[in-house]
C-alpha cells in the first residue's frame, strides 16, 4: 500500500502552514457620500475601532473641504492567523455643491498603487514587495435616492476597470422591505446599462453540495448588499445581548439575516473571497494596467515584447527591460520647467528694477 | 386684512379666545354667562363669529413648497400632513426617472374639513440637488418665488383691483435635510442662507426612522442655524425642537387594535403620529393647526414688503395719476431667473377630500 501512496495530498497543509506564517494583507477602500454609515459598518465588520481619532469636521469647515484619501492600518489575529489590513477612506467625497471630478484624486491614487507595484516588480531587489494595491473597493449607495444617482454612475465608471467594485447600500434599516427589493433591482438594471463592471462572484464547481450552492446563489442575488452597521451591543430584556441599533419602536439587529445582508457582506469579504478578490485584482486589473502603461511607453521594440509577455506570462524568460518609470521622468522635466520658469522670473524682476533705476536717475538728471 | 387668528378649525387643542375677566374674580368666567356688574352685555364676542363664518365662506388659501433631493419623502410628506392624496408618491425604481436639471411643479387641490375649505397649493422641485454640479441649483427656486410676489405686487399695485387678489406667494418653503448624522452639507447651508431672507423656510430631517434617538439630538445640537431663520417662527417651544426628525407614510397598519399610519418594517412599525418615534406631529402643528396662518402674516408683513421696497426703489415710482403706472419689467439682475425655469401648473378641483 506504502507504493501507491505518494503523499502529495498533504500539500495544503504546507501552504497552510506556510500563510499562517506569512499572514495576510489586505486594502480595502470605502467610497461614498458622507453620513451613510462607512465607518460604522467598517467597525462592524472587523470588530474594531478604527475610527477612533477621527473628528468630523463642523459644517463651516466642510464648505472649503476637498477630497482627501486617508490611510488606516490595522493588524487583526483570529486563530493565530495574522491579517494586515489596510483601510483606504475618502472623506469628503460627494459633499460640495459642485462636485465635478471629485473622483479624480481617488483613480489617481489606485494608479499610483499599481505604479508602485510595477517599478517594484520591475526593479533588481524583488524580496520584499509591499503590495499596497487596492484590492476591493466598497462603494456606498444612498438608501434614499432613487437608485444610482449621476454622481455614483460617474465614479463606478472611473473606476471599474481598475478595482473590485462591491456595491453596497448604506443605511438600510431605513427601508421597509418591499422598497430594498426594488431599490436594488434598480441599481441591477442600471449597472447592466451602464456597462459597469462590479466584482463577479467565481461560480462555485458542480460538485460542492447543494447547501453551499444555495448559500451562494443566495448571496449573489443579494448584491448590492443592504447593510447596516453597529458597534453597540444591545441588550433586550430576557433575549441575548445583539450588536443593533435601538429606535423606540424596535432593535435592528445586525447580524440577523432578515434584517440587512450584513452576514452575507462580511462572509463574502472575509471568509469566502478574500484571496479570490487579490487574486482578481493582480491578474486581471493589474496586468490591464501593467499591459496599457508599458504600451504608451512605446518603443516599438517595446510593444511587442509586452504584447508577447502579456500574452504567454509562462515564459518568463522574455522580460522587458526595466525602463525608467514613466512617473520619474515626468518629475524631471517638471523640476526643470519649475527652474526655467524661476529664472526667467529672476530675470523680469531684474529688468523692471533696471528700468526703475533708470527713469530715476532721468528725473534726477530734469531736475 | 389680517384679524385676529382665525385658524384652520381642527381637532387639535386651540389657543383659548381672550375673556374679559370678570369683576367677580372669585368665581371663573364661563363663556356664557355675563360679567356681574355689567346688566347689559354689549355682545362684542359675536364680532369673533361673523369672523369665522366669512372666513370659512371665502375658504383659506395655503401654498407651500416642498425641497430637496430626490426619494427623500417628500410626496409622501404632503400626503401625510393633508391626509389625502396631494401627490401620487412612487416607491423608487418605479417610472419617475430624475430629470436633468431643477424643475418646479405645482399642484392645487381643494380640500376640506368641518365646512371649512382649504386651497392648497403644493409646488415640488424634482431634480435639486440631483446633479454632480450643484451649483446655483437654487435660483430657479429663488426666480419662482420672486415671481410671485411680483405678480401680486403688479395686483396690488392696479387702480381697480380685484376684490380678493389671488395670492400664489409661497407662504413656507419645507426644506428637506438627508439623515446623515454628522451635520449640514454645504448644499444645505447654501441653499437656507439664501432662501431664509425671501420666504418662511422650515427645514425638517427626513426620513428620520434611520437615526436613533441619540443621533438626532447630536445632529441638532450641531447644526449651524442662525437665529434669522428661527426668529420667524412665534413659538419658542417648537423653536428649540427645530429641525423636526419627521418620517412619512401612506400606509396604514393595525397596531394594538388602532390603525395608525407608519412604515412596517421587520424589527417593529414606525407610528408616524406617535411623538415617542417621531415629530411628525410637531411639523402638522406648525404648518396647519397653530402657525398657518402666522406664516402667511409673515410672508405678506415682512418677505412681501420687503420686495416692494426693493421693486419700488428701483423703478422710482410711485402709483400716481389716472391710468395705472407700469412698474419697469424686473431688471434680470435683480431677478434670477435664468433660461431653463419651468413652471406647469395643474389645478385640479376636488371637491370633497375624506379626512
Amino acid at each position: 500500500m506504502d507504493k501507491e501512496y505518494v503523499g502529495f495530498a498533504a500539500l495544503p497543509n504546507q501552504l497552510h502552514r506556510k500563510s499562517v506564517k506569512k499572514g495576510f494583507d489586505f486594502t480595502l477602500m470605502v467610497a461614498g457620500e458622507s453620513g451613510l454609515g462607512k465607518s460604522t459598518l467598517i467597525n462592524s465588520l472587523f470588530l474594531t475601532n478604527l475610527y477612533e481619532d477621527r473628528q468630523v469636521p463642523e459644517a463651516s469647515a466642510r464648505l472649503t473641504q476637498t477630497l482627501t484619501i486617508e490611510r488606516r492600518g490595522v493588524e487583526i489575529e483570529e486563530g493565530g492567523i495574522k491579517v494586515k489590513l489596510t483601510l483606504v477612506d475618502t472623506p469628503g467625497f460627494g459633499d460640495s455643491v459642485d462636485c465635478s471630478d471629485c473622483w479624480l484624486p481617488v483613480v489617481h491614487f489606485i494608479e499610483e498603487q499599481f505604479e508602485q507595484y510595477l517599478r517594484d516588480e520591475s526593479g533588481l531587489n524583488r524580496k520584499n514587495i509591499q503590495d499596497s494595491r487596492v484590492h476591493c473597493c466598497l462603494y456606498f449607495i444612498s438608501p434614499f435616492g432613487r437608485g444610482l444617482r449621476p454622481l455614483d454612475v460617474a465614479f463606478l465608471r472611473a473606476v471599474h476597470e481598475k478595482v473590485n467594485i462591491i456595491p453596497v447600500i448604506g443605511k438600510a434599516d431605513a427601508l421597509m422591505p418591499k422598497e430594498t427589493q426594488a431599490l436594488k433591482q434598480k441599481i441591477r438594471e442600471q449597472l447592466k446599462e451602464e456597462e459597469i463592471n462590479i466584482y463577479q462572484f467565481p461560480e462555485c464547481d458542480s460538485d460542492e453540495d447543494e447547501d453551499f450552492k444555495r448559500q451562494d446563489a443566495e448571496m449573489k442575488g443579494s448584491i448590492p448588499f443592504a447593510v447596516v452597521g453597529s458597534c453597540e451591543v444591545v441588550r433586550d430584556g430576557g433575549t441575548r445581548p445583539v450588536r443593533g441599533r435601538r429606535y423606540s419602536w424596535g432593535t435592528v439587529e445586525v447580524e440577523n439575516p432578515h434584517h440587512c445582508d450584513f452576514l452575507n457582506l462580511r462572509r463574502m469579504l472575509v471568509q469566502t473571497h478574500l484571496q479570490d478578490l487579490k487574486e482578481v485584482t493582480h491578474d486581471l486589473l493589474y496586468e490591464g494596467y501593467r499591459a496599457r502603461c508599458l504600451q504608451s511607453l512605446a518603443r516599438p521594440g517595446a510593444r511587442d515584447r509586452a504584447s508577447r509577455s502579456k500574452l504567454s506570462r509562462q515564459s518568463a524568460t522574455e522580460i522587458p527591460l526595466p525602463m525608467l518609470p514613466l512617473a520619474e521622468t515626468e518629475k524631471l522635466i517638471r523640476e526643470k520647467d519649475e527652474e526655467l520658469r524661476r529664472m526667467q522670473e529672476m530675470l523680469e524682476k531684474m529688468q523692471a528694477q533696471m528700468q526703475q533705476s533708470q527713469a530715476q536717475g532721468e528725473q534726477s538728471d530734469a531736475l | 386684512m389680517t384679524g385676529p387668528r382665525v385658524g384652520l378649525l381642527c381637532l387639535g387643542p386651540m389657543e383659548p379666545l381672550r375673556r374679559p375677566l370678570s369683576p367677580c374674580s372669585s368665581r371663573p368666567s364661563s363663556p356664557r354667562s355675563p360679567p356681574c356688574e355689567t346688566s347689559v352685555s354689549v355682545g362684542i364676542e359675536a364680532v369673533l363669529d361673523q369672523l369665522k363664518i366669512k372666513a370659512m365662506k371665502m375658504g383659506f388659501e395655503f401654498n407651500i413648497m416642498v425641497v430637496g433631493q430626490s426619494g427623500l419623502g417628500k410626496s409622501t410628506m404632503v400626503n401625510t400632513l393633508f391626509k389625502s392624496k396631494v401627490w401620487k408618491s412612487s416607491l423608487p425604481g418605479l417610472a419617475t426617472p430624475t430629470p436633468q436639471t431643477l424643475q418646479l411643479h405645482s399642484v392645487t387641490h381643494v380640500i376640506e374639513e368641518k365646512g371649512v375649505k382649504l386651497k392648497l397649493t403644493v409646488t415640488d422641485t424634482p431634480g435639486f440637488g440631483d446633479q454632480i454640479n450643484n451649483d446655483k441649483c437654487w435660483d430657479p427656486i429663488l426666480g419662482y418665488i420672486n415671481e410671485q410676489y411680483e405678480r401680486y405686487l403688479q395686483e396690488e399695485i392696479l387702480i381697480t383691483r380685484q376684490r380678493h387678489i389671488p395670492d400664489t406667494r409661497v407662504h413656507c418653503c419645507v426644506y428637506f435635510v438627508p439623515p446623515t448624522g454628522h451635520c449640514l452639507r454645504p448644499l444645505d447651508i447654501e441653499f437656507l442662507q439664501r432662501l431664509c431672507r425671501t420666504v418662511n423656510v422650515v427645514p425638517v430631517i427626513a426620513r428620520a426612522d434611520s437615526l436613533t434617538i441619540e443621533e438626532r439630538e447630536a445632529f441638532r445640537s450641531r447644526k449651524c442655524f442662525d437665529e434669522d431663520i428661527n426668529d420667524r417662527i412665534l413659538n419658542s417651544k417648537i423653536r428649540e425642537r427645530i429641525p423636526f426628525a419627521v418620517v412619512g407614510a401612506d400606509r396604514e397598519h393595525l397596531v394594538n387594535g388602532r390603525c395608525v399610519l407608519g412604515r412596517k418594517t421587520k424589527w417593529g412599525i414606525v407610528e408616524v403620529e406617535n411623538m415617542a418615534h417621531c415629530e411628525f406631529p410637531l411639523l402638522r402643528d406648525l404648518l396647519i393647526r397653530s402657525h398657518l396662518q402666522d406664516l402667511k402674516d409673515i410672508t405678506h408683513n415682512v418677505h412681501y414688503e420687503n420686495y416692494r421696497v426693493v421693486r419700488l426703489n428701483e423703478s422710482h415710482l410711485l402709483p400716481r395719476g389716472p391710468g395705472w403706472v407700469n412698474l419697469a419689467p424686473a431688471s434680470t439682475q435683480q431677478l434670477t431667473t435664468p433660461a431653463p425655469l419651468k413652471v406647469r401648473r395643474r389645478v385640479q378641483e376636488d371637491p370633497k377630500d375624506e379626512f
